[in-house]
């Protein structure tokens, strides 16, 4: 699998975790929005500091080529699974307490 | 210097969330075991999913540029620590979010 289709793969199931498995539903709110529109700008800077500089690189064949600030946009695919499933996990815990 | 790199951008992330915790009081270290729980078990995924990217040369990194301290897998320990600093900083976010939009449904309200 290239790092394009686990990226996807990733999207996917942390909808599918957030919707299903919590159950927390955090992709319908306002909240969750609002929070990505707040990190999103710190990720692509963070991202662009360490792609611009080569302290980390990608294959070419496992991307599709297309580069935002510098970084793969497979990248933003990875950093809204993270959030959104970290996100979803830690309403679920705050619901169930 | 210059293998401090990749932590310059751990510094970064940790500089521009923390201060929540003081300024907008949003008690995220001050619930460490929820955070952990939060955290841990999708962390360990991407690592997982880490460590085979990695391994099929998906990604990697210039040794010059990192510590060069290396935990299984060959992941460098910047690696260890961006899958839970970022996700402390996402928390932070979400928490100081609500703090300032107080009538906002999150989902875990009592």
């Amino acid at each position: 699998m290239s790092y394009t289709q686990i990226a996807l793969l990733s999207f996917i199931l942390a909808i599918g975790f957030d919707l299903r498995i919590t159950k927390i539903q955090l992709i319908s709110r306002k909240v969750f929005w609002t929070s990505y529109a707040v990190v999103l700008p710190f990720q692509l800077v963070t991202n662009w500091w360490l792609t611009s500089r080569n302290i980390v690189m990608y294959k070419a064949d496992t991307i599709i080529g297309l580069r935002i600030a510098s970084a793969p946009v497979e990248d933003l695919f990875f950093g809204f699974s993270l959030l959104l499933s970290v996100l979803s996990l830690w309403v679920y815990f705050g619901k169930k307490n | 210097m210059l293998k401090w790199s990749y932590m310059a951008m751990l510094a970064f992330t940790i500089l521009g969330s923390f201060w929540l915790e003081i300024v907008l009081q949003v008690r995220v270290l001050a619930r460490l075991k929820r955070v952990v729980m939060s955290i841990a078990p999708i962390a360990l995924l991407f690592i997982c999913w880490d460590a085979f990217a990695i391994s099929r040369g998906h990604w990697y990194f210039d040794s010059k540029k990192i510590l060069g301290i290396f935990g299984p897998f060959n992941i460098p320990l910047e690696e260890f620590l961006f899958f839970f600093i970022i996700p402390i900083a996402g928390i932070m976010t979400i928490e100081a979010v609500r703090k300032v939009k107080k009538h906002w449904v999150v989902g875990d309200e009592k």
